[in-house]
């Protein structure tokens, strides 16, 4: 038996718990922004219609929050799916990890590319259940060799650490270079 | 056609080209076999670190990573039933009931070698109709380019069926992100709420390392940790050739359903992947056989889902509209590159655009050699924790968005993109959209404005030729899909439930 039926069948997603939330957010979202409309945009004298910088912000807010508004009547009439709030709750706990992201980029000029992966690999590990040694140490061979292919051989421009400073001549040249 | 071709390959014969596309082809490969990385992952991240690369050898390394991550993605859908690329989806209906039965080896062979049939034949396709695109391509100006870009968005909008209205808020969403900075025509600020940081406008690469890294990232970290297993194969990996030779009708044709799909925006591997297994169930004498473990279902797949990539190149290069993420994340890596795709590429750089076709089909060569020794080894790489792997993909989406312009303030979007991506996905709800809009609607914003001082009407706007058919296909698709919905409608059946945010990742 053939396991897709139809094309409509394969495109077709499904509502998710929470949806109906997310749909409240963006819609809220789609009509501040369309009410900001006069302030944030501007119209200049003699441009034609469509070639006036409020053309496309205006369109394309008023086509989102169309949509938006369709997509939570189509939430508002569908059945309610169990587990809305922890669901929710789930979004909101996985900013722990964007503040974990952040906090690694806020460090770099401070401790340097290199130490600063180092540890960031170690105690995200940590952070995220593991506890044998071997994993930690695959995790510090891993951010070691990130570094050196991204700094080290493709150069690729990060900030050098302050903390390098403190370093001899000679190994303060190689970390300020390539690590 | 010849000299051009002979041109490219000079481009191509350079030690540092041909390590790119070595390391960008075996890369891909293995990005692809880990289950939740994926192609638009891996360019995302490795972007930025290509810039201070020669143009050439960028491409080359970025096209190995697109061009190969579906082959990778086979060995997970065959071996785990679980999608590298959610591309691989149908690969796995025949595939991983092969495996059941003690197949494993011949159903890896014969998704290579069908990947094989595919990606080269479209390759071909597209050398073949470079002189076509080349004549065609000129005749694309302002307006007719803006027409294509808003059938691309509306295709985009329709393809997300069930889902549209999430779909079109988000790609809407997309478009008005590229308006926010300082207007490039009228030097006016446009929803800047007075932020400096907001004046340069919100950078797409930015955005994608959010919805695509580091939402991977946040998703794996936050999902109970697994680590899938994979047995070792052993035999030949070379049989299914001889398969898939037997069976070149369903190869063959599949591959031109993925050259089709490939080349209309919005469709891509999934539409084509399905309408070749339909094709190939119908013209089968066992159709019984299909989803579990059939040989031509899957050749179909395979086929198709790999004549895809090069087949999106033909839009992208010829007028610079991208139908899907990761073509969108091309037109960014020709940007970067300083290469314009557009119908004066054809014209001036055709060198280069034979040098990108000839780079994918050594690239195919690569990979093939390399799967037919390495598969083991990638059932190893398909094993590693998935939380481990959420941690290492947000120390590699670092690099991507810190070396942009060592900013906090891009580092802080793309966090904030990045969560907006995990409930994105855990909502089974479409990424796509955003990106498509944002490259698209900056497309046509220029193109509309550019086009403007010719026209006097709004009929103008259709008074050419090939402006006229676009209207006119634009006009069907919304048509056909209005008869769908009532169609569906009438016949009120309905199907079972299934998530599809996978289809994302690429």
């Amino acid at each position: 038996m053939l396991r897709v039926r139809t094309l409509q069948s394969l495109f077709k997603r499904y509502r998710r718990p929470g949806d109906i939330v997310f749909a409240w957010v963006f819609l809220a979202l789609s009509l501040f922004l369309l009410l900001q409309l006069f302030q944030q945009t501007e119209i200049k004298p003699g441009a034609k219609f469509a070639a006036q910088p409020r053309f496309w912000p205006a369109v394309s807010l008023i086509g989102m929050a169309g949509f938006a508004m369709f997509h939570l009547l189509g939430s508002a009439w569908s059945e309610r799916i169990a587990g809305r709030w922890i669901e929710v709750l789930l979004w909101v706990r996985s900013i722990e990890y964007a503040i974990w992201f952040i906090a690694y980029a806020a460090i770099v000029p401070y401790l340097g590319y290199l130490p600063t992966t180092l540890i960031v690999a170690v105690l995200l590990t940590i952070r995220v259940g593991f506890r044998s040694r071997f994993i930690f140490a695959v995790a510090a061979v891993c951010a070691f060799l990130i570094v050196f292919l991204f700094k080290t051989l493709l150069q690729v421009k990060l900030p050098a650490g302050q903390v390098y400073d403190f370093l001899p001549d000679g190994l303060r040249y190689i970390m300020l270079n390539y690590f | 056609m010849f000299e051009d071709l002979l041109a490219g390959a000079t481009l191509l014969a350079r030690w540092d080209v041909l390590v790119a596309l070595l390391v960008g082809s075996i890369g891909g490969v293995i990005i692809g076999a880990v289950p939740g990385v994926g192609a638009a992952v891996a360019i995302a991240i490795l972007l930025p670190a290509t810039f201070s690369l020669e143009p050439i050898v960028g491409l080359t390394m970025l096209l190995g990573i697109y061009g190969s991550s579906m082959y990778g993605g086979a060995i997970p859908a065959v071996l785990i039933n679980t999608l590298g690329t959610a591309v691989n989806a149908l690969t796995s209906y025949d595939g991983y009931p092969m495996t059941q039965r003690g197949e494993a080896t011949r159903a890896v062979s014969l998704a290579y070698s069908a990947s094989f049939w595919g990606g080269t034949f479209g390759i071909l396709c597209l050398i073949l109709l470079s002189p076509v695109l080349a004549l065609i391509a000129p005749m694309f100006g302002s307006r007719e380019i803006f027409l294509a870009a808003l059938l691309g968005i509306i295709l985009v909008i329709l393809a997300h069926r069930g889902q549209i209205f999430a779909a079109g808020m988000l790609a809407m969403f997309g478009i008005f992100l590229q308006t926010v900075g300082l207007d490039p025509v009228t030097y006016t600020q446009r929803y800047t709420f007075g932020y400096s940081f907001l004046t340069s406008g919100i950078d797409l690469i930015v955005v994608v390392l959010g919805l695509f890294a580091l939402s991977q990232s946040f998703f794996l970290l936050t999902e109970a940790n697994s680590t899938p297993e994979a047995k070792p194969i052993s035999g030949s990996l070379t049989t299914g050739f001889k398969e898939v030779l037997k069976n070149k009708r369903v190869a063959t044709v599949a591959s031109g359903f993925g050259v089709i799909l490939g080349m209309i925006p919005g469709t891509g591997e999934f539409t084509a992947q399905f309408m070749s297994y339909t094709y190939a169930q119908k013209t089968s004498k066992t159709p019984e056989e299909f989803g579990k473990g059939s040989v031509e279902g899957l050749i179909a797949s395979e086929a198709a889902n790999n004549a895809v990539p090069p087949a999106a190149m033909i839009p992208l290069l010829a007028l610079g509209i991208p139908g899907e993420a990761l073509t969108a994340m091309m037109l960014s890596v020709f940007y970067v590159h300083n290469v314009i795709p557009g119908p004066q590429l054809f014209q001036n750089n055709i060198d280069l655009v034979y040098a990108l076709y000839l780079a994918l089909i050594i690239l195919n060569v690569i990979v093939v050699a390399f799967l037919l020794v390495s598969t083991n080894l990638m059932t190893k790489v398909i094993q590693i924790p998935t939380r481990f792997l959420g941690v290492m993909i947000l120390i590699l989406a670092l690099v991507g968005v810190y070396s942009l312009r060592n900013s906090l303030t891009d580092c802080m979007i793309a966090a904030g993109f990045g969560v907006l991506g995990l409930i994105l996905k855990r909502l089974n709800l479409p990424i796509v959209p955003i990106i498509l809009g944002m490259v698209l609607g900056g497309i046509m914003e220029v193109k509309l404005r550019s086009s403007m001082p010719r026209l006097k009407t709004l009929m103008d706007m259709i008074d050419r030729p090939i402006a006229f058919i676009l209207f006119i296909m634009i006009v069907l698709v919304v048509l056909l899909h209005l008869r769908t919905l009532f169609k569906e409608y009438q016949s009120n059946k309905p199907s079972k439930d299934h998530d599809l945010h996978d289809t994302e990742q690429g």
